[in-house]
């Protein structure tokens, strides 16, 4: 569904700290099921995140989302395509500080223009879907980390986004937040959506939940031992 | 429904629009209840001949500024009549420093 | 269209929401913006009502007053001067005028003696204006004695007070009779103390002026038309001078706004990441930004004007009226008449509302171009 051709991405391209982030990277995320890219740090991985995302244009390569190509759009379209297909869920959770729990869940549909009195229920509804009624009116600064990761999974999944995109999000949870966070993963996956993330946390590679991992390494995919197997002798 | 921070403003601006609307029509109401007193003014104005209004009588020079000497010290343009507008914004406040001899 | 009112509501939502967060810092904001929008509606509608009252009233003066100079300076006319006079083509009237000014020492302000032409007033007798009434306590069948400058005591018994509205125009005035006036003076018989021309023909005037000058080289014409535009500069002149005064707290002001903008804090730049990185464009984030510098302003221009106008004519202007209006010791009391004109709000409006709207959006233009990945790599 989405698919990623030959991806090269620079930066600061053309002067002397030039860097290729990615180098040449083949990839294919199938309709169903949670990918998990792993990696240790500056192997790419989070820069191949923005790109599967649509945040951030390859440098060289194409991206194609249900065969259509969509690295060469412009910028409106691409962000239109973004709200509407993807949700992202940040390592630091990125939530606006000062506005409640129920006003950043809502806000990634502001430039949708539909009535707030709708947005306001489907917010709901997603609250009570992660547990976090309670939380609807208190100010995102004053919740735990768990809290507030449930919120931010809340804002990503406004939308109805066919994919959800997450960075490193077990990263500030302990274990057993963290084991929450695949339950919920496990909800999401199990109503059909796409789920890609970033982690190098074995708590989330080991887990069940996780469908596919792909390791990157120096801006390429290494190829995985299973995979090489199976290709061999499938 | 006042819930919603946009509403709130709504509300602000609807009444401090009405405030500026009444103002318009309160100058209207003012025009037209002063109107016979600006009327009565004027005609005293053309049977006196009258030619200032009284805005500072304390010298000669500035009871008529109009009426004045054809070159004085003040002219507040080359093209007007001089006049002397009490030449301080506001009035002297020392007592006596300097009382004239009257 | 209800798609585009919603989505600009939410951006609305959104920015009241963030500028409620630093409540003190924005309402103090507005409440400096609201002062400066107050002070100058408020000398805007002053001067406007001002000038429009003595300008409507003053087109009932005479169209040419005569003066004539001697060495300069201001002097009686003589018996035969008007012979001269009576020949000119488009004059309708040639009236003299007896007129003189009496300081006294009582209230310290000086007082304009006149003898009217459209009035009879007998002998002893006067007429006085409002002023006098209420600095000097005369009132109808009251008696007052003057001292004329030959050092006699005269005494004169008041008849009547002129009508209170008109007290733009007549405060200071002492009607009486010629004869007394002419006594009081000393003021030699045939002499008059200057001339007033009516001309039928409007667009004559200024020839009219010119002819009297070639006839009569020491005469000085003084036209309606200068007299009108002396009293527009005079308002503009002290207009002028209170902007002068303010336009420090202006220059101030405009730091203030253009600090508070640009000085976008590290937190707003992750905020617009943040909404960039969730689905806002570049236009999402402006149109928010914009609102932002609106609502400020408009609430600013909306409070301001508001205030002004009742602080300029329930108030009666008293926190810059001695700037504007002058002072005197004789100072006329008189309703101010509102002249408000859509040109003088518009001004307003233009001069406040959209510099500010400016400097807000100004600077938010680079950081709602940056690239909605950063948020990733900080």
């Amino acid at each position: 569904m989405l698919e990623l051709i030959a991806i090269r991405k620079a930066f600061n391209q053309g002067k002397p700290n030039e860097f290729w982030a990615l180098d040449g990277i083949d990839l294919e995320i199938p309709q169903k099921g949670v990918t998990v890219l792993r990696g240790p740090s500056g192997s790419g991985k989070t820069t191949l995140l923005t790109i599967l995302g649509c945040l951030a244009r390859p440098t060289e390569g194409r991206v194609r989302l249900h065969g259509e190509l969509i690295s060469g759009l412009p910028e409106r379209f691409l962000t239109e395509i973004r709200r509407k297909t993807f949700g992202f869920v940040f390592q630091q959770f990125n939530l606006i500080r000062g506005l409640s729990a129920i006003e950043n869940i809502i806000l990634p549909s502001y430039p949708t223009g539909e009535r707030r009195s709708v947005l306001l229920e489907r917010g709901e509804a997603l609250l009570e879907k992660l547990r976090l009624s309670h939380r609807r009116d208190n100010a995102v600064e004053w919740l735990s980390g768990g809290e507030q990761q449930r919120v931010a999974i809340c804002r990503a999944l406004i939308n109805s986004p066919q994919i959800l995109i997450a960075d490193e999000p077990t990263a500030n949870l302990d274990t057993r937040l963290a084991r929450e966070f695949l339950t919920i993963l496990k909800l999401l996956a199990d109503e059909g959506r796409t789920v890609v993330m970033t982690s190098h946390d074995p708590v989330v590679a080991d887990s069940e939940v996780v469908d596919r991992v792909i390791s990157l390494r120096d801006g390429r995919i290494v190829p995985d031992l299973a995979q090489v197997f199976a290709q061999a002798f499938g | 429904m006042l819930r919603r921070p946009s509403s709130r403003l709504f509300t602000i601006w609807i009444i401090a629009l009405v405030a500026m609307t009444a103002s318009f029509v309160d100058a209207w109401r003012l025009a037209r209840t002063n109107d016979a007193a600006i009327e009565r003014t004027a005609e005293l104005v053309e049977q006196l001949r009258l030619t200032d209004p009284v805005l500072f009588t304390e010298a000669r020079y500035t009871r008529h500024p109009t009426q004045a000497d054809l070159h004085s010290a003040f002219q507040s343009h080359p093209l007007a009549l001089e006049h002397f507008p009490s030449g301080t914004l506001i009035p002297p406040t020392i007592r006596g420093a300097y009382e004239r001899l009257d | 269209m209800n798609d585009w009112i919603e989505r600009q509501r939410h951006l609305l939502d959104f920015t009241l929401t963030s500028l409620a967060r630093r409540k003190t810092k924005n309402i103090g904001l507005l409440v400096v913006f609201a002062l400066l929008v107050f002070v100058l509606a408020s000398v805007s509608l002053y001067t406007q009502a001002l000038r429009s009252e003595a300008v409507r009233v003053l087109e009932q003066s005479p169209e040419i007053v005569v003066q004539r100079l001697v060495a300069g300076r201001h002097d009686l006319i003589p018996p035969d001067y008007l012979e001269g006079i009576g020949r000119l083509r488009g004059v309708r009237s040639i009236e003299t005028r007896l007129w003189g000014y009496y300081y006294d020492p009582v209230l310290k302000a000086n007082y304009t003696l006149m003898v009217p032409r459209t009035r009879t007033i007998e002998q002893g007798e006067i007429v006085v204006g409002p002023a006098l009434e209420h600095t000097r306590g005369l009132g109808t069948n009251t008696g007052i004695s003057l001292r004329a400058y030959s050092g006699e005591l005269h005494t004169f018994l008041v008849t009547d007070v002129l009508p209170h509205e008109t007290e733009l125009m007549s405060a200071d005035l002492v009607l009486m009779n010629e004869g007394d006036f002419r006594r009081f003076f000393n003021f030699p018989d045939g002499h008059y103390t200057d001339i007033v021309l009516s001309v039928a023909n409007p667009r004559e005037v200024r020839n009219i002026g010119l002819k009297l000058m070639e006839m009569l080289p020491d005469a000085r014409p003084i036209l309606r038309e200068e007299v009108l535009r002396t009293y527009n500069s005079i308002y503009a002149w002290r207009e002028g001078l209170l902007l002068a005064l303010l336009s420090a707290s202006i220059l101030a002001f405009g730091i203030l706004a253009w600090e508070k903008s640009t000085g976008l804090s590290a937190d707003e730049r992750r905020e617009i990441g943040i909404l960039k990185a969730i689905g806002w464009e570049t236009g999402d984030v402006i149109r928010m930004k914009f609102w932002e510098g609106f609502v400020i302003a408009f609430s600013a221009f909306l409070f301001g004007y508001v205030l002004a106008y009742v602080h300029v004519f329930y108030l009666r202007f008293f926190l810059f009226e001695p700037v504007l209006k002058g002072w005197a010791v004789l100072y006329p009391r008189f309703a101010l008449t509102p002249q408000i004109d859509a040109m003088q709000l518009i001004t307003l409006f233009i001069f406040t509302v959209v510099p500010y709207v400016a400097a807000v959006l100004v600077p938010i233009w680079r950081a709602a171009t940056t690239d909605p990945d950063t948020v990733m790599r900080s």
